[in-house]
């Protein structure tokens, strides 16, 4: 199987080019962030305050890290479920977010607005806290520090394994991949 | 009469939330391994490769399999001629909770209340089921459960004119809409029977009976291989992208109920299915 080394930010042209099914390794920056995080972006968007960061081009990992044991620079950070981000991503795709990284299907409106803005869905393997937890070389703690481990956080990947599950055209592996192997008992 | 000193209490609970996350029990660890050699899908068998290296990687490093190291449950059978000595039982289980997740480095992820949502920075509280037993044991069995499966799970009080062929349906339906947040390979722990709350009660009892072991009963045991093989036959696979492994297991448990019901509740956990049960 052959795999394709991204590095951070994808550009417009880059997230075009990539097709539902590419296995990726992802390296450079990307941002922590999950349900409360996003609740907070979202409702400061309303109330016309500014993303805490410029997300045009970059990625969104869903984690919440556990903490770091001494000697390490952070805790096991596999993905959480996608879904539930589902309410509040389309506005962030309006905002230049180029993609996201997480497990689990996306709404028809999240789906929606990523063919809209060309925004592209990598999916990890969940559970895998240990093994992703590898890749990260560096943590910053960017915004809403206050969260825990819901804080906006800014890591450095290294060789970070993902596939790519929805693409910017709508193919989606959840839809097509199931198919092919469901069967009648 | 036997006597366990509270302090005793909170070290083993401690120490029972943190192997619990760390290392892999080792019924999952071959259900893994055989989903893994019998995965007809690539996409399926490398994401079973890498959920193997995972587990040697937490194993080495000591730290979680998992970032959601979960809620705990704690299921206690407590033996009636048994003393406590140094304070209270709950205390001495809420308390060590705290210590294991706090010396283990592992995830706060409970908040004080539903609505509010502020963290306990503790994970406390634990859900703890009692059970008072004969004899003077205390059975301590510690699940800490994470929620990308939870959320996944159902209930439903079905009729009795919906019989078996009702509860297999709800079982599917439920796997089939949960499977790719929740994990998959997943484990699905099925309680049938007695009131609302016992069913639901039975489901998570059954995740921490031992992969592999069937319910003693010929015709749940006959349910049981049904529904992993219909489940299988899903196609969902690991992680929802395509496969024949999307459950490694399911563990049905029953009790008698009312004439005019039959409650069926489906709790769903992930490949990892965290269980240590320990006797003091």
């Amino acid at each position: 199987m052959s795999v394709i080394n991204l590095k951070t930010p994808l550009s417009q042209k880059i997230r075009k080019q990539l097709k539902a099914g590419d296995h990726v390794r992802i390296s450079g920056i990307i941002y922590t962030a999950r349900d409360a995080a996003h609740k907070r972006m979202i409702e400061g968007l309303e109330k016309g305050i500014p993303l805490p960061v410029d997300f045009t081009n970059e990625i969104i990992y869903y984690v919440g890290p556990c903490p770091a044991k001494p000697g390490e620079i952070i805790g096991s950070a596999g993905p959480t479920t996608s879904g539930r981000m589902d309410i509040y991503t389309p506005e962030l795709l309006e905002n230049g977010l180029g993609g996201m990284i997480g497990k689990g299907n996306r709404s028809e409106r999240v789906i929606n607005s990523m063919m809209s803005h060309d925004g592209v869905y990598f999916g990890c393997v969940g559970g895998a806290g240990a093994l992703l937890q590898s890749c990260i070389k560096s943590v910053e703690i960017l915004a809403y520090e206050d969260l825990g481990t819901e804080a906006i956080r800014k890591i450095e990947v290294e060789d970070f394994p993902a596939i790519v599950v929805i693409d910017t055209w709508g193919n989606n592996l959840y839809e097509t991949e199931r198919k092919k192997f469901a069967h009648k008992i | 009469m036997k006597t366990i000193h509270t302090q005793k209490i909170i070290d083993t609970v401690a120490e029972m939330c943190i192997e619990a996350n760390i290392f892999l029990s080792e019924d999952m660890l071959r259900g893994v391994c055989i989903a893994e050699s019998t995965e007809v899908s690539a996409n399926g068998r490398e994401i079973l490769e890498n959920m193997i290296e995972n587990f040697d990687i937490a194993a080495k490093k000591g730290i979680p399999i998992c970032q959601d190291t979960g809620m705990v449950v704690i299921y206690v059978s407590f033996g009636q001629d048994l003393t406590i000595e140094g304070g209270s039982l709950e205390d001495a289980l809420q308390t060590g909770v705290a210590k294991g997740y706090k010396e283990g480095y592992l995830r706060k992820s409970v908040v004080s209340d539903p609505f509010i949502r502020e963290n306990t920075n503790d994970n406390t509280p634990a859900v703890i089921h009692y059970k008072v037993v004969t004899g003077d044991q205390l059975r301590l069995k510690v699940l800490p459960k994470g929620f990308g499966s939870e959320n996944t799970s159902a209930l439903k009080m079905l009729k009795p004119s919906d019989g078996m062929l009702g509860v297999i349906k709800f079982v599917l339906d439920t796997v089939e809409r949960g499977s790719p947040n929740a994990c998959a390979p997943i484990v699905v722990g099925v309680g049938v029977g007695g009131t609302m709350e016992k069913a639901a009660l039975l489901a998570k009892e059954a995740l921490t009976r031992p992969l592999g072991r069937h319910h003693p009963k010929d015709h749940i045991e006959n349910l049981e291989d049904y529904l992993l093989e219909a489940c299988n036959a899903l196609g969902i696979g690991p992680m929802g992208l395509g496969g024949s492994n999307t459950v490694l297991g399911v563990n049905v448990e029953v009790f008698p109920t009312h004439i005019a019901g039959l409650p069926v509740a489906v709790n769903i956990s992930c490949y990892v299915n965290r269980h240590v049960e320990r006797e003091l």
